[in-house]
């Protein structure tokens, strides 16, 4: 099958085939670390063993004797240029952050944290001189734990008074969006009180971070392992104050980031400090042992929250109350993250009254921030987790319990308690689908078979719903939420003279398939063979204005600049068509690529126009001659993509072994351009999800050393580890953007935990297992039993 | 990532690689013998093992592959995880081994990792020490006195350490063939190439429809291999029954002395050894 | 000072002779002396799977042996797959079946994925799974990379997608495989 330049055929729903593979699977790869340059030299860095401590003397002498090294630079040594590492939510205006300098200065907070960095001829030579370099350290007391560090008992920077970075608050009461929390929970007949746990997890995208710089001519080029080189183009001219004209930063082939490559990291400031330095091309490679060390965590959240409901079930109002590990500093949005959940507790639910506060707290942690989700995935664990909890206190069907809260499909467009406009959604019908996917009921059974026989597989149905809000974001709500930046896109369309298309795209994919969903679009809008049009992005000096790929973002913003800009190249294409023509822009029709005279055999086409274009012969009075134009989009609201996940669980009392039998997800994420990358995208968001309820969790020892700082320890599931996943959607259209579209990229991500974790507990629940902690290892599991034992079942 | 610097010696004969062992000794050097290099090169990439020898035993003919003795096989110490898994010698003549083989790490590091490696390297979670152990393996060793031969009930000392002495090269494994035996490898992780948590090697006898005779190895309840000494006992004659042999096999953790980690802490392994072995016993008694 | 050893490997078919540190590590080698970057380094520690190549054509991990080992031997990186401008079954089915999304781990899980085809030419989908469990994705939640190598296995013909071995064309295909 192929497109035919009459685009008869759809282009958007089609499940092209990517144009981004060839070179992925022939090894022809462009990733950062593939770059050699002439004369460029490599980077190693010394990093602190110890978690907080200050630095007294350090001596480089013998690692520049060391053969092959050319500088071992200090934080002291570049304590004038390398500024202070970018934070961009300033949640609150008396938010309390230390300065942050990419080589430590005076005090390391975190065990990884960089003091030194030697530059080499060779990767290995600097690899050499790193173990000679001698730094004298005099350690501190550390700060781990996140409930122990709220109390201030140990600071994790000397130079802050309290660990206590920020507290945020959101009530109902005083927003004008619900009742009184208080009051709403006093009148309860049943409230239900729980301390949930989030636990450390990390990104591990699949590429190591890497950078390299080259400093020559009058320009700085950085190509970086990131998801965001606008933002850190910008980003690096403030912090080191070159003008942002002189810095080109390039995201060339980039392997995965999940909200961890959404940052400015210290590794790059000292690259681009580094080359300067030198005069010469420098570029880092991390280990992956740095990479899960250093390279920023995420989740790590305590949730403290009590639920109301009246004994019918109809909930009452939520109180969340939460303590949110920032690890050791701000990144470049980690305050923001908790905030980013502050809206999703409520979910798909109608609460009448609402509280929700954080207490943002350092630790002597490596710091956290954005990982897939970034906030939305703690709020929906909680309150699904909850809404489980209340289901059995009230005796009620967990799904019962749902659909009485939850808004109807009628009820749209929603204002929630928490201040959001749901545009629309289909609650019911996703989970409709679900169930008849799933067997809800045959699964139900067979768990009363097993309970009733005291079979020692027990087996548990967990149910997760979700809505998120994505597409981030309307600027000026970002703005009101104290983001230092806005949420628009912007896109370029050029018509070249033979009528191929290039598309300009602010966003940056490292995986997501926009070269492929974007030439889908763009084929259909101008009637061009999807073949014929190009996509370029991620670089500042190609895609001039953009912010990037992140927070399921990319189609509902960036998918609408590249629309609307299209749309201003059909304009001027009209105006062209009519001077050759010689007819009224009026009487021309658009379609499939060309225009034509109403009522006439009359016709001209894209590619006709833009040669006329081009060769400006004979174009109206006054026009420009190019057929390019551009545009910005802002939106007016999020996009609010919802589901309902089910998981059949079965556990093995003996083991403590859990291992998911069926898992369905039908997700509703409006309209879809390609459902083939749609699915992918579920796929890996479920993966991520499962993770963090049963593999993953970054632990540190109680001197600040990570423990799970390898692949061997931090445990991320293979094929062998994960289910086949069975998929469905539903597809209720978001009217917040033309096109339709929700996000796809957080989903699977947000609901799989829960469902995974109210599933484990639903199938040992009856055996008086209440709560387990994530990730659910069978030696919690079996804990959990023995306990629920001793304790005589006591639900 | 990147090693430490290190001279290397690829010898092609054993006498030229005890040479080389016994010129370092004497000269001081810290050397490490490299076979498959599975557990080695991880170790100095991470740069917590910097030797400045390293002695290449993969030019050395003959040190690999398995040969058919009459009542035993002999198993090359160089033979590769994934030749043992899948040699219809072993699989005839010592299944165990061969299904154990098959549990190493991943298939990538088992076309690398071998037999001798992994015994001599002793990681108290890998999965080659166990079976040996059951199998009652006898260990070959080459040293600069000649030649002797370690029992495996000897050749497990401590945390990685064997009774391998320095200069002394691991050549070859011989283990008796078994008939009528049935066996079982039952690996307990969280995820697939990981190591074990605990894991157990079984074999039975069955004879007149009870359980004759059993032997019971152990993987990662101790900083050494261990046999169940006590479930052996209360195996034979056990029988051919869920309730006997879990209870049997409720003795599994006597005598053990196993770790905590982020895995399991102790007490979790002291159970779960008991579930395992009660399992692995049943699947070698055909149940 | 360690000196240096002469090595001949034969990589993708070329014959390479060339003098390395002992301590350079195969993929190093490939890498950063032989320019064949297609294949690259996921992790430390032997687990990720993502420097896969086969070695006398069984899958090992580059990342976990010296050059000077692979001496006297045969290579086959992801470079080498395609044959006569042709992609190999197995790229073309990851093409098909929307088994990669950044990339990163694809030549190692397509390397990993021909030596497991080789060993068992009709692995059934748990085979599959268990036959990649040393292979790290951290995109695709492998169920794609799983279809692909099925597909191979169960002999699906994809013909040509279009997709060229020497240039990146985009390619007028619909996805084929579910």
């Amino acid at each position: 099958m192929t497109a035919t330049a009459e685009g008869k055929r759809a282009e958007v729903g089609s499940a092209r085939l990517r144009k981004e593979d060839a070179h992925l699977i022939t090894g022809r790869s462009r990733f950062t670390d593939n770059m050699v340059l002439p004369g460029m030299m490599h980077l190693a860095m010394v990093r602190s063993p110890f978690a907080h401590a200050k630095i007294t003397a350090i001596d480089t002498s013998a690692a520049l004797a060391s053969p092959g090294v050319f500088a071992v630079l200090t934080g002291a040594d570049v304590a004038g240029e390398q500024g202070s590492l970018p934070n961009a939510w300033p949640v609150t205006p008396d938010q309390k952050a230390p300065d942050h300098p990419a080589i430590a200065v005076e005090e390391v907070a975190f065990a990884g944290e960089i003091v030194a960095v030697v530059i080499a001829r060779s990767a290995a030579a600097a690899r050499d001189a790193v173990e000679l370099v001698d730094v004298d350290y005099s350690e501190l007391p550390v700060v781990m734990d996140l409930e122990e560090a709220a109390t201030d008992k140990i600071l994790a920077h000397t130079s802050l008074a309290s660990n206590k970075s920020a507290t945020w608050v959101f009530d109902s009461g005083d927003a004008g969006t619900g009742t009184a929390i208080a009051e709403a929970l006093a009148n309860s007949d049943v409230v239900v009180e729980r301390t949930l746990y989030q636990q450390r997890l990390i990104p591990a995208f699949m590429e190591p971070r890497s950078t390299v710089v080259d400093p020559t001519g009058e320009q700085i080029t950085m190509w970086s392992a990131t998801q965001i080189p606008h933002i850190l183009r910008l980003m690096l001219a403030l912090t080191l104050g070159i003008p942002e004209s002189k810095v080109r930063v390039i995201a060339p082939d980039v392997g995965g980031g999940f909200g961890g490559k959404l940052q400015v990291t210290p590794e790059e400031i000292i690259t681009v400090v580094a080359a300067r330095r030198m005069g010469k091309p420098c570029k880092f490679t991390e280990t992956r042992s740095e990479s899960l060390q250093v390279a920023h965590h995420g989740r790590a959240q305590v949730q403290r929250l009590k639920i109301g409901a009246t004994k019918d079930g109809i909930v009452t109002g939520l109180h969340v109350d939460l303590l949110a590990d920032m690890g050791a500093y701000l990144g470049l949005i980690t305050s923001g993250i908790p905030v980013l959940g502050a809206f999703m507790y409520n979910s798909i639910y109608k609460f009448p009254a609402y509280h929700f506060e954080c207490h943002n707290i350092f630790t002597n942690k490596a710091w956290t921030d954005a990982y897939r989700g970034a906030g939305r995935p703690e709020a929906t664990f909680a309150i699904e987790r909850m809404m489980d909890e209340l289901a059995v206190e009230l005796g009620m069907d967990p799904l019962e319990l749902r659909e009485k809260n939850w808004i109807k499909h009628t009820e749209f467009p929603f204002t929630t308690v928490a201040g959001l406009e749901y545009d629309t959604g289909n609650y019911e019908a996703a989970t409709e689908k679900a169930l008849s996917l799933f067997g809800y009921e045959e699964l139900r059974a067979e768990q009363k078979l097993r309970r009733d026989s005291n079979d020692p597989v027990q087996l548990g149905i967990g149910i997760s719903t979700f809505t998120e809000m994505c597409g981030l974001a309307p600027s000026r709500v970002l703005g009101a939420l104290s983001y230092a930046a806005g949420g628009w896109e912007h896109a370029q369309v050029r018509v070249l003279p033979t009528g191929n298309v290039e598309v300009v795209t602010g966003s940056s994919a490292h995986g997501q398939g926009h070269e492929t969903a974007w030439s889908q679009l763009v084929a259909d809008r101008l009637g061009v063979p999807f073949e014929n049009v190009e996509v370029l992005h991620g670089d500042t000096q190609v895609a001039q204005r953009g912010l990037d790929t992140y927070g399921s973002r990319s189609l509902a913003v960036g998918g609408m600049a590249v629309l609307a800009a299209a749309d201003k190249v059909i304009e001027k294409a009209r105006a062209v068509a009519a001077h050759i023509m010689e007819a009224s822009e009026d009487d021309l029709e658009f379609a499939n690529g060309s225009f034509s005279v109403k009522g006439t055999e009359t016709s001209t086409s894209f590619g006709e126009i833009a040669f006329a274009v081009f060769s400006a012969h004979n174009l109206p009075d006054g026009m420009e001659p190019n057929l390019d134009s551009e545009a910005t989009y802002d939106p007016v609201n999020f996009s609010y993509p919802h589901g309902t996940h089910l998981a059949a669980i079965e556990v093995d009392t003996e083991t403590g072994a859990v291992t998911i039998r069926k898992y369905v997800c039908v997700d509703d994420i409006g309209v879809v351009v390609n459902p083939m990358i749609v699915e992918g995208q579920v796929h890996g968001g479920l993966a991520q999800g499962i993770a963090q309820a049963l593999f993953e969790e970054a632990v540190y020892d109680d001197a600040g050393t990570l423990v799970s700082g390898s692949f061997v320890d931090y445990l991320v599931p293979s094929a062998a580890d994960l289910p086949h996943y069975i998929t469905g959607r539903t597809e209720t259209p978001s009217t917040t953007n033309q096109l339709g579209a929700k996000g796809v990229g957080e989903a699977g991500t947000i609901a799989s935990t829960p469902a995974i974790v109210n599933g484990v507990i639903d199938a040992v629940r009856h055996l008086g297992v209440k709560d387990i902690k994530m990730p659910c290892t069978p030696a919690r599991v079996w804990h959990a039993l023995q306990e629920a034992k001793t304790t005589g079942g006591a639900a | 990532m990147i090693p430490s610097q290190f001279d290397y010696a690829a010898p092609t004969t054993v006498e030229e690689a005890l040479g080389l062992l016994a010129g370092a000794e004497s000269a001081g050097d810290d050397v490490k013998l490299l076979a498959g290099g599975q557990s080695l090169i991880p170790v100095m990439k991470l740069r917590m093992a910097d030797p400045s020898l390293v002695v290449d035993l993969g030019r050395i003919p003959g040190l690999s592959g398995i040969t058919d003795d009459g009542a035993s096989l002999t198993i090359g110490a160089m033979t590769p995880h994934h030749v043992v898994a899948t040699d219809p010698l072993v699989a005839a003549h010592v299944p165990l081994l061969a299904q154990a083989a098959a549990t190493v790490a991943d298939p990538q590091v088992r076309h690398r990792g071998t037999f001798g490696g992994a015994l001599v390297h002793a990681d108290p979670a890998g999965d080659m020490p166990a079976p040996a152990l059951a199998v009652e393996a006898v260990f070959n060793l080459a040293g600069p006195n000649g030649n002797r031969s370690v029992a495996a009930a000897d050749f497990f000392q401590g945390y990685f350490t064997t009774a391998v002495e320095e200069g002394e090269i691991l050549t070859s494994i011989t283990v008796p063939k078994y008939t009528g035996w049935g066996s079982h490898y039952g690996k307990f992780t969280r995820v697939a190439q990981q190591w074990s948590i605990v894991a157990v090697a079984a074999m039975v006898r069955v004879e007149g429809g009870v359980i004759a005779e059993a032997r019971v190895g152990l993987t990662n309840m101790a900083s050494t291999p261990l046999r169940a000494t006590s479930t052996e006992a209360a195996l034979a004659g056990c029988a051919l029954d869920a309730t006997a042999i879990a209870a049997a096999c409720a003795h599994a953790a006597e005598g053990t002395e196993p770790a905590s980690d982020l895995n399991g802490d102790a007490d979790y392994r002291r159970h779960l050894v008991t579930v395992v072995a009660k399992r692995a016993v049943m699947a070698a008694a055909g149940l | 000072m360690a000196s240096s050893t002469s090595i001949t490997v034969e990589v993708d078919g070329v014959s390479y002779t060339d003098d390395v540190e002992p301590r350079l590590l195969l993929v190093q080698y490939l890498r950063e002396r032989l320019g064949k970057t297609g294949t690259v380094i996921g992790c430390d520690t032997t687990n990720c799977g993502a420097c896969t190549v086969h070695l006398d054509g069984a899958s090992v991990k580059s990342c976990t042996m010296f050059a000077v080992q692979a001496d006297g031997h045969q290579v086959t990186t992801i470079e080498g797959m395609a044959q006569d401008g042709k992609l190999a079954p197995l790229q073309e089915a990851f093409h098909q079946c929307h088994a990669l999304q950044c990339g990163f781990c694809t030549p190692g899980m397509i390397m990993q994925s021909a030596s497991l085809l080789k060993e068992n030419p009709h692995p059934t989908e748990t085979e599959i799974r268990e036959g990649l469990e040393g292979n790290l994705c951290r995109c695709t939640g492998y169920q794609n990379i799983v279809a692909a190598v099925k597909s191979v296995a169960d002999g699906v013909e994809y013909g040509d997608s279009g997709l060229s071995v020497s240039e990146s064309l985009t390619d007028g295909e619909t996805a084929g495989v579910k």
